[in-house]
């Protein structure tokens, strides 16, 4: 294993993280890029601007969000101590949103009065609109076609909060081809548009930034195990979609090498079948959306169509630093389907009266395995990115029932 | 001295300028791609944009993204593609090909690999669209020792200190996007456009070629004033995808784009 404390400060000054991570964009967005970079460089070291960024996250967002000990569910189990870090609880009701205000506050700096984003599940996509309403700032969200109707709820909220959204017909339909049109526009649009992408991926400082704004949940999680249990948690489980949850739990523990960190992809019908989301457990490193990292290709280097039940998770890329922690084995990357994460959102619901979002229930569902295997005197905290509201309508489908 | 590079100076010798065309292999069937490579030689083209189709054409507009869709319909490979212009090679010796697309169908295929077979196939040129000179040190020694130029972008928002240093690292020539935008958008500012080559001349002895917005003789006219090469793309894209759409033959969509690639060739040379 490499040296934590080291790995605890990547990414490089390029964007490195190992071989994954960097820019790969075109010319265009290049200086966009470096003055990202360098604002973002100031503002991270700017007690103003944290203490903007904090001040928000208290008193808009709602944080800290509570880590709560899961008994009912824990006891049923049977093995270790479950905690749900509760990021559903969360204005707009996903981690989504620890990101999306930090961002915005980058672009009021920059005196940007328009932003867009990508979004599947369309969490980001609310996040990014509910920040830009807030800030009186243009909005425009991309989304693929498919999931603008699977996230039908969401994408009334958005255009509730005034944003436009936008369906992208092109290719998979998509998480991927939103974000391939958010970089159009944003090539077209650079001098006026931030773009907020939504997760801990695309071009340096991105997967840096994204990461940063959504370690609060790490932070918290890591005082809270503390104060409640006198201990750091034996083991960190979190979804993985392109990342932005699990590496905000991750990262404020990379050095606690006691910590155990299991991210979950989307395993879809079952990684034998093709038809998955989880680059990490069956993919190969490649170069998409600005970064290399691990992806879902061909041996041809086209990316391949993914599939998940939930939205959130279906892109056939990861964040870079993901790629690396799983390369240097610092954390463990496992998958879960698309049936065993519906099971876990329908017994969490049952026991604990908590409905979590699909992209979180396979968080649970390994939690779930994993306690199993340990014993009661150890933790588990698992992050419960979001919430299941936006999530009905599918699982009303799945039951037969139109709501 | 590469291909791409005597070539350039014959041109400059006869006051010429280039006209670069794009054309992405493999749209609408691969074996029509080298009858395509030839009819826009004889046409009156100096050098060859040829695409690689990639899933996710980033920077491109709805032209070139359906032209990698046809092209992909039918499983189009960096593989074909090299084999496209081998086959060229055997009729065409002299006229430059670049290959142009995005980075991760060559990451897969290995950077050895590809510089090898692009070597052998007789490509001069690579221009990957998403591999700014941060990211090539590794690659450009690779295509170098290959003696296949790397070509690069520079674009509107390129700064005086990334433009120096692109042309540090680029060979051939530099290719100048003449909007903010995806390929395929519409008005380039030709005053504008004189304005950024003249200063991308002043930083380096490499030619400079203008893409982007480029759509008939007028443009490419306008262009070919100021800069050393017309690079033009989506109108080509479009008249193939016109021609599929219509089921021409093969001789009937090469006649047509011929005829767009004659008009600007008339128009450039017309001073
Ligand atoms: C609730 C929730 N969890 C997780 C994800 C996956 O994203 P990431 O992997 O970046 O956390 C999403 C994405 O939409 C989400 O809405």
């Amino acid at each position: 294993m490499t040296d934590l404390a080291q790995d605890a400060q990547l990414p490089d000054e390029n964007g490195h993280f190992g071989v994954y991570g960097g820019r790969f964009v075109s010319e265009t967005l290049m200086s966009a890029l470096d003055e990202l970079r360098d604002l973002y460089a100031r503002m991270k070291n700017d007690p103003a601007f944290q203490a903007e960024f904090d001040r928000d996250l208290a008193h808009y967002v709602g944080r800290p969000s509570p880590l709560y000990f899961a008994e009912r569910w824990t006891k049923e189990v049977g093995g270790a101590q479950i905690f749900l870090k509760r990021e559903d609880l969360n204005h707009t009701g996903a981690h989504k949103v620890n990101n999306t205000i930090g961002q915005a506050l980058l672009a009021k700096h920059m005196g940007k009065p328009r932003v867009i984003a990508e979004t599947g599940a369309g969490q980001h996509g609310v996040a990014t609109a509910t920040v830009a309403a807030r800030l009186g700032l243009e909005c425009k969200v991309f989304m693929g076609a498919e999931d603008v109707q699977r996230q039908a709820l969401n994408v009334y909220r958005m255009k509730l909060l005034g944003a436009e959204v936008m369906p992208v017909e092109a290719g998979t339909r998509t998480l991927k081809d939103a974000m391939n049109e958010a970089m159009r526009d944003w090539v077209t649009n650079v001098d006026s548009t931030f773009y907020i992408i939504g997760t801990a991926a695309g071009p340096h400082p991105y997967p840096m930034m994204v990461r940063d704004f959504n370690s609060v949940i790490g932070r918290e999680a890591r005082r809270q195990s503390l104060e409640q249990t006198g201990k750091l948690p034996d083991a960190l489980v979190a979804c993985v979609g392109g990342g932005s949850n699990a590496i905000g739990l991750f990262h404020p523990f990379l050095e606690d090498d006691s910590v155990a960190m299991y991210g979950v992809e989307a395993g879809g019908l079952g990684l034998e079948t093709g038809q998955h989301a989880a680059p990490l457990s069956a993919g190969k490193p490649g170069v998409l959306h600005g970064n290399r990292t691990y992806l879902m290709e061909d041996e041809n280097g086209q990316i391949i169509g993914t599939h998940s039940v939930s939205a959130g998770l279906d892109y056939p890329g990861v964040g870079p630093e993901h790629s690396y922690l799983k390369d240097t084995g610092r954390a463990s990357y496992v998958s879960i389907t698309d049936d065993e994460a519906l099971a876990a959102f329908r017994k969490l619901t049952r026991i604990e009266g908590i409905m979590p979002a699909l992209e979180s229930s396979h968080a649970l569902a390994y939690a779930e395995k994993l306690a199993k295997t340990m014993s009661p005197e150890q933790t588990i905290v698992v992050n419960l990115s979001g919430r299941g509201d936006k999530d009905i309508h599918t699982i009303a489908g799945i039951d037969g029932i139109t709501v | 001295m590469s291909r791409i590079k005597s070539y350039f100076e014959n041109l400059n010798k006869a006051g010429k300028k280039a006209l670069i065309p794009y054309i992405t292999a493999g749209d609408s069937y691969l074996e029509s791609t080298v009858p395509l490579m030839h009819s826009l030689v004889d046409a009156g083209s100096d050098i060859i944009e040829l695409g690689v189709p990639f899933s996710d054409p980033m920077a491109d507009g709805p032209a070139i993204q359906l032209a990698c869709e046809r092209a992909l319909e039918h499983g189009t490979s960096l593989t074909d593609v090299l084999a496209c212009v081998a086959k060229f090679r055997e009729t065409n010796t002299t006229t430059p090909v670049v290959l142009m697309g995005y980075l991760n169908p060559v990451e897969i295929m290995g950077y050895p690999a590809f510089a090898e077979k692009a070597a052998s196939s007789g490509v001069d040129g690579v221009l990957l669209v998403d591999l700014p000179p941060e990211e090539a040190a590794d690659v450009k020694p690779l295509f170098e020792s290959h003696s296949i130029d790397t070509i690069f972008l520079l674009a509107p928002t390129t700064s005086e200190n990334r433009t120096k240093l692109i042309c540090e690292h680029g060979s051939g020539y530099v290719y100048y996007v003449s909007v903010k935008g995806v390929t395929g958008s519409s008005a380039l500012d030709a005053d504008e456009v004189a304005k950024k080559v003249a200063a991308i001349q002043d930083q380096t002895d490499l030619p400079v070629g203008v893409g982007f917005g480029i759509k008939d003789g007028a443009t490419a006219s306008s262009v070919a004033k100021v800069a050393d090469g017309v690079i033009v793309g989506s109108v080509l894209v479009n008249a193939i995808a016109e021609s599929a759409s219509q089921n021409l033959s093969v001789e009937d969509t090469c006649q047509k784009v011929s005829a767009i690639i004659r008009e600007m060739r008339a128009a450039m040379d017309q001073e």
